[in-house]
């Protein structure tokens, strides 16, 4: 069954965007990633517009976070004085990072710099983890337990220090309000909720345990992920509310799923899934990066 | 001098049988709505050609050409290149008028039934699409940017161009059926139909068609545009409302 999209101006088949939406739902919920950065893609190859593309999906990754959240809370699992300092610190980034992408596009090479900045994070963060998480699984084989976390390195001497509980850490509010500036400036330059960044920096940066940092990256997506919508629908006129509809019905279905899948798999196979996929998607970029394109043309509307 | 009076004639001659022959043309629907459920459709377009006297012997076939066009537009075009190993956007040129849709159906193989010129002249085939302007050749470059606009319109389906796809009866009727495709963005198209003869055209008619959003896509378009905060809200508000339905079905389904 075909459905025309009012904004996007296309048609698509309904069943073939509820599906898109399903899975991207079913890894934001076991991941806690918004998984801005494999929907935009595969958006891109059905044929829609990227303008709309990115700025639907920032809509609906706002539904199925939403979703994923409310199960999170209900599971205890989100650490919301965390989440606060996360988020403070994600509006400040954002608000640079419109700047920085306003520059960007002054000097007209945009499109280069976000997917640099993709394949350079993507392959980083992917890269860490996989590694970390095979030595996880190793360790665990080798000894039966897994493995502790070393839970005191540098971070643990900055000053302004605050209990948070649900994570079971004393910490300086510093760490989480730069790793939380720095998520949002990206995400506003990317695109992105930023959760794929947010998610690895919590537990290695901050020392989070996992199944608090799903909840509380998630619930800091959500304001993010609003916050672009709302640009994007004010400034660009690109937010398909049809797409948007079809998307997170299928999304908030697939967030439901993800987050009891998540719940069943250990710590370690969940980050090396999340790893494998990061780093999929980077070498995807880096391809189109690396060598010639079939086509070397692209259009774009017109106008000045 | 004789036989310049005689060419004359054979001009002369040429233009009245060309007055005399006049087109009449319909179309199936003047009207193209995209609602919802908008998949492509079909436009057939169809007309006689009236005559005042019966043909001279020896006169060539006539041969019907059909354009369907949609409104010209502005399109950004860009180029990728090879700088320090990495594939990048480098230069981008603005193609002033490129039509979003084109689409040229005849009675037989274009070269044939028509010269280069006049296929030129009256932007009929599928290279006369992207309109080429006169400022165009301040820059070499700018017919493979133009090539490149037609290339990728013909490969999603919104260019095309249909040898043998007129059928014409007894020099008087004629009929084509054009798909319109699923990816139409609407305006004001239009439907050129040509009479050609000795691979001339000696006559053309226009028939509009209006391609329109309905309906709800109507209603969130114009919502999209006129109140995009509103617009921008309600959007989120559906997204928390689908966020919390389900989460809430799938709590009741668990229990």
């Amino acid at each position: 069954m075909q459905i025309y999209l009012p904004i996007a101006e296309v048609s698509v088949s309904i069943f073939l965007l509820f599906g898109l939406g399903a899975l991207v739902g079913i890894l934001s919920g076991m991941f806690g990633v918004g998984g801005g950065f494999l929907m935009t893609p595969m958006l891109f190859m059905i044929g829609i517009p990227p303008a709309v593309a990115v700025a639907t999906e920032a809509n609906q990754i706002v539904a199925s976070s939403f979703s994923g959240v409310l199960a999170h809370l209900r599971r205890k699992t989100v650490d919301l004085k965390m989440g606060m300092v996360l988020l403070v610190g994600g509006l400040v980034g954002a608000a640079i990072g419109v700047q920085v992408f306003k520059y960007l596009k002054s000097i007209g090479q945009v499109e280069l710099l976000v997917t640099l900045t993709y394949v350079i994070f993507l392959g980083l963060v992917g890269g860490m983890m996989f590694i970390e998480s095979l030595n996880a699984i190793r360790k665990s084989k080798k000894t039966g337990v897994v493995g502790k976390k070393k839970r005191h390195n540098w971070i643990h001497g900055l000053p302004f220090k605050m209990r948070f509980r649900v994570s079971n850490l004393y910490i300086s509010v510093i760490p989480p309000f730069l790793v939380g500036a720095l998520v949002g400036i990206l995400a506003a330059i990317m695109g992105v909720g930023g959760g794929f960044i947010m998610v690895p920096a919590m537990i290695y940066l901050l020392g989070m345990p996992t199944k608090v940092v799903v909840g509380t990256s998630l619930f800091q997506i959500i304001f993010v992920t609003a916050f672009t919508t709302l640009m994007h629908a004010t400034q660009n006129h690109t937010v398909d509310a049809v797409l948007a509809v079809v998307l997170l019905l299928g999304g908030v279905i697939g967030a439901q799923i993800g987050t009891r899948i998540g719940v069943k798999l250990k710590a370690e196979q969940l980050r090396i899934l999340l790893a494998i996929m990061v780093l999929a998607m980077c070498a995807k970029l880096a391809y189109g990066l690396l060598f010639e394109p079939s086509e070397l043309y692209s259009l774009g509307a017109g106008g000045h | 001098m004789l036989r310049i009076l005689s060419f004359s004639f054979a001009l002369l001659a040429g233009a009245v049988a060309a007055q005399t022959e006049e087109l009449v043309v319909d179309l199936s629907q003047n009207h193209v709505a995209i609602t919802a459920d908008y998949s492509g459709s079909e436009i057939f377009v169809f007309g006689a050609i009236k005559r005042d006297h019966p043909l001279p012997e020896g006169t060539a076939p006539l041969e019907v050409a059909i354009v369907v066009e949609g409104p010209l537009e502005p399109v950004t075009v860009r180029r990728k290149e090879k700088k320090l190993g990495i594939w990048v956007n480098a230069a981008s040129v603005e193609v002033e008028e490129a039509p979003s849709f084109f689409a040229v159906a005849t009675t037989g193989p274009l070269d044939e039934i028509l010269t280069e010129s006049m296929q030129a002249d009256y932007a009929i085939g599928i290279d006369h699409a992207v309109r080429r302007l006169a400022h165009d050749s301040d820059n070499p470059d700018m017919e493979s940017f133009n090539e490149a606009v037609t290339r990728i319109r013909v490969d999603s389906g919104l260019y095309s161009e249909r040898d043998g796809i007129v059928h014409l009866t007894d020099e008087t009727l004629f009929r084509a059926s054009i798909q319109l495709p699923a990816n139409l963005v609407e305006g004001d198209f239009s439907a050129k139909v040509f009479l050609i003869r000795d691979r001339n055209v000696i006559s053309q008619t226009t028939v509009g068609i209006e391609v329109r959003k309905t309906g709800l896509e109507r209603w969130l378009y114009n919502l999209a545009q006129d109140q995009a905060l509103l617009y921008g809200l309600m959007s989120l508000l559906v997204a928390l409302v689908a966020g919390y339905g389900a989460s809430e079905l799938f709590r009741l389904l668990k229990r």
